[in-house]
């Protein structure tokens, strides 16, 4: 079994506003093995980027997490001061976001930066901070570094900018590098670009990565594991080969279904009817039972837990459940499979 | 940059050639014979011709207008019609009394209203953050020429602790500090609140970018994200509004000097029109015109030098 560097039990994160509590995330558990990449798909509003930000704890003022554990190195996070807190963002746990055009300061220099990160936690002084951003700005593949560190980010290209802001998250050498839609914001080319760079340098520094992506083809390129997320709920866990083999939860199949995929004969798309429910609306039941085509009364009157196959591999489903009181062989977006009761 | 700059300085000719054409107008908007006004009710008409050729008020109106301007770029104002001293002398007198006094109200405004903007900002929604915006309304709503008044008299004359500046020389101003507060206090508390709820809603707006999440993931205290992260953007905009502010007090100063009996341009202005002074009027009004227009000449440039990095996004 591989080292568990970081590991979700139970997450619920709510926001409470005017109009009353949103659970924005409502049982959400995966574990990152470490050097590996975890990545969390999901639709908008699925909960995917509250996940993120519960974990370094940088939610929203009127956000909390109000139930659940985040065990790094077995310790909870959650129990943790708000100073010892601060020691580990951008130390041990950092984190890169979507938009690289507004997630740096504008009045700020790109060594002053990246430099804030190595005197805030690693003690050293300006100079050798700035000495070690243009390292750093080589190590993430810009070109004249030296010249780069003095400018400032309006000076660079999104693409640039992105790669500024995974310097500066691995300034500090983490163990848990949360980058949440990173390169949603670029252009294919640079996608591909930025996706290669956390992977080398992955493989180079042995960090543990949690993607967080709505596209499953990044997903099936970079990632080891995957969670699957549904209406602030983690509905299918696996490894990444046995996802796109075999997926079991009918969400997960609806999705892959509504890719294209050059392999395969397919003629026409398959949709997912429906839409998300409301988070002041949930359903009773199974959350994606509205818009399931397998849905039974059970489904649609008692929430499945994560049902575990043995192998480490979880579905939120109940025909993987003996309670399961529907035929023997599904359909589940015109693809059979086998229940388990 | 250099072009901008350039363009911003060139835009001001046709600003400050209006500003001349309206200043030197004054004279001929009023209803009546200028001559005639300036002499008086009961002079005789003998006189009011000899002011006429004394003043070229027979000239055709735009040669009035172009021997008035080549005067004006010669340094010559005129002369005073009550004293007969030049104009620009009356004025050089007075000038630095007033850009003082707005200095002295815009470091107080600035000071204040900084200190109380991050307060609200950084205690937004809590009690401190009310008081200080309900405090910033009063401020903002009070006429100053009220305040200083209610001034004098819990402070000069009710409390006893300031001078009475009934009483003072007019030529005073500046003699010791307990002679300034008060015409400070008055002249810089509405640009205080201004300056307040400008810091105040610019920090709100900043504290909820992007980049402040970015450098509360790096794990900086709160304290570096407030004043070093989201204060420097955040004052940005708050830069054109002091500057805004310290144009608008050195008009704004008529009221607060003729209050305090401040010798300053305004009450020099003052002055004059009541005694139907108009090279006086013209003169001073024209000054604080031109050094109006070069305020907001340099707020443009900073705010465009300051602002940037940001603009190119």
């Amino acid at each position: 079994m591989e080292e568990t560097i970081l590991d979700v039990r139970g997450l619920r994160t709510s926001f409470f506003t005017d109009e009353g509590e949103v659970k924005a995330v409502d049982g959400v558990s995966f574990s990152v093995p470490k050097g590996k990449t975890l990545g969390i798909v999901g639709e908008s509003g699925s909960g995917k980027s509250i996940t993120s930000l519960s974990i370094l704890r940088l939610l929203a003022e009127n956000g909390k997490v109000v139930d659940g554990e985040i065990r790094y190195k077995g310790e909870n996070i959650l129990d943790f001061s708000e100073k010892k807190m601060r020691s580990l963002r951008g130390n041990k746990i950092s984190m890169i976001f979507q938009e690289p055009m507004t997630s740096l300061n504008p009045v700020f220099t790109v060594g002053q930066q990246i430099s804030e990160s190595l005197t805030t936690h690693q003690g050293m002084n300006k100079k050798q901070a700035m000495a070690k951003s243009v390292d750093l700005l080589k190590l993430v593949g810009i070109p004249s570094p030296e010249k780069r560190v003095t400018q400032y980010p309006y000076e660079l290209s999104g693409g640039m900018r992105q790669r500024v802001m995974i310097a500066m998250a691995l300034a500090c050498n983490p163990e848990v590098l949360v980058a949440d839609e990173p390169t949603t914001a670029l252009d294919v080319t640079i996608q591909a670009q930025i996706l290669g760079l956390m992977k080398d340098l992955q493989n180079r520094l042995g960090m543990s990565i949690i993607l967080i992506t709505h596209d499953l083809g990044v997903v099936a390129e970079t990632c080891d594991y995957v969670a699957v997320m549904y209406a602030g709920q983690v509905v299918e866990y696996s490894d990444v080969r046995t996802l796109f083999r075999k997926p079991r939860h009918p969400y997960t199949v609806g999705l892959l279904k509504s890719l294209p995929r050059p392999d395969a004969d397919q003629e026409k798309l398959v949709p997912i009817h429906g839409m998300v429910p409301s988070p002041f609306n949930m359903p009773k039941g199974c959350r994606f039972a509205p818009r399931c085509p397998a849905a039974t009364d059970l489904c649609r009157e008692k929430l499945p837990d994560l049902f575990d196959d043995g192998e480490g591999n979880q579905v939120r489903c109940w025909i993987y459940d003996e309670e399961w009181p529907g035929p023997k062989e599904v359909d589940v977006f015109g693809e059979k499979r086998i229940a388990q009761g | 940059m250099l072009k901008y700059i350039i363009r911003r300085v060139l835009q001001t000719i046709p600003v400050l050639i209006g500003v001349s054409i309206l200043v030197f107008s004054l004279m001929h908007l009023i209803p009546g014979n200028p001559a005639q006004i300036i002499a008086g009710e009961g002079a005789s008409e003998q006189t009011v011709r000899q002011i006429e050729e004394r003043l070229g008020l027979n000239d055709p109106i735009h040669i009035q207008y172009f021997n008035y301007m080549s005067g004006v770029l010669q340094g010559d104002l005129g002369n005073s019609v009550r004293s007969g001293r030049a104009v620009s002398d009356e004025i050089a007198t007075r000038f630095w009394v007033t850009v003082e006094l707005s200095f002295y109200a815009t470091v107080l405004a600035v000071f204040i209203g900084l200190m109380a903007g991050i307060i609200s900002a950084v205690r937004r929604y809590t009690l401190a953050d009310t008081a200080i915006m309900i405090v910033a309304l009063f401020g903002l709503s009070m006429p100053n020429f009220w305040l200083g008044l209610v001034l004098i008299d819990w402070f000069a004359i009710g409390g006893d602790w300031l001078p009475d500046w009934a009483k003072l020389r007019p030529s005073g101003w500046g003699d010791s500090w307990r002679q300034v507060i008060l015409p400070v206090i008055t002249l810089g508390t509405g640009g205080a609140a201004i300056i307040a709820r400008m810091t105040r809603s610019s920090m709100l707006e900043v504290i909820n970018q992007d980049y402040i999440r970015t450098a509360r993931a790096k794990g900086l205290t709160d304290r570096i994200v407030t004043y070093r992260h989201a204060l420097k953007n955040a004052l940005i905009p708050v830069v054109t509004v002091v500057g805004l502010e310290f144009g608008g007090f050195l008009g704004g100063a008529v009221l607060t000097e003729t209050i305090f009996a401040i010798n300053g341009m305004g009450r020099l202005t003052v002055q004059a029109i009541t005694q139907r002074d108009f090279p006086i009027v013209q003169g001073a009004v024209l000054v604080l015109s031109v050094l109006f227009v070069f305020v907001n000449l340099i707020v443009d440039i900073s705010y465009k030098l300051l602002n940037k990095r940001i603009d190119l996004n």
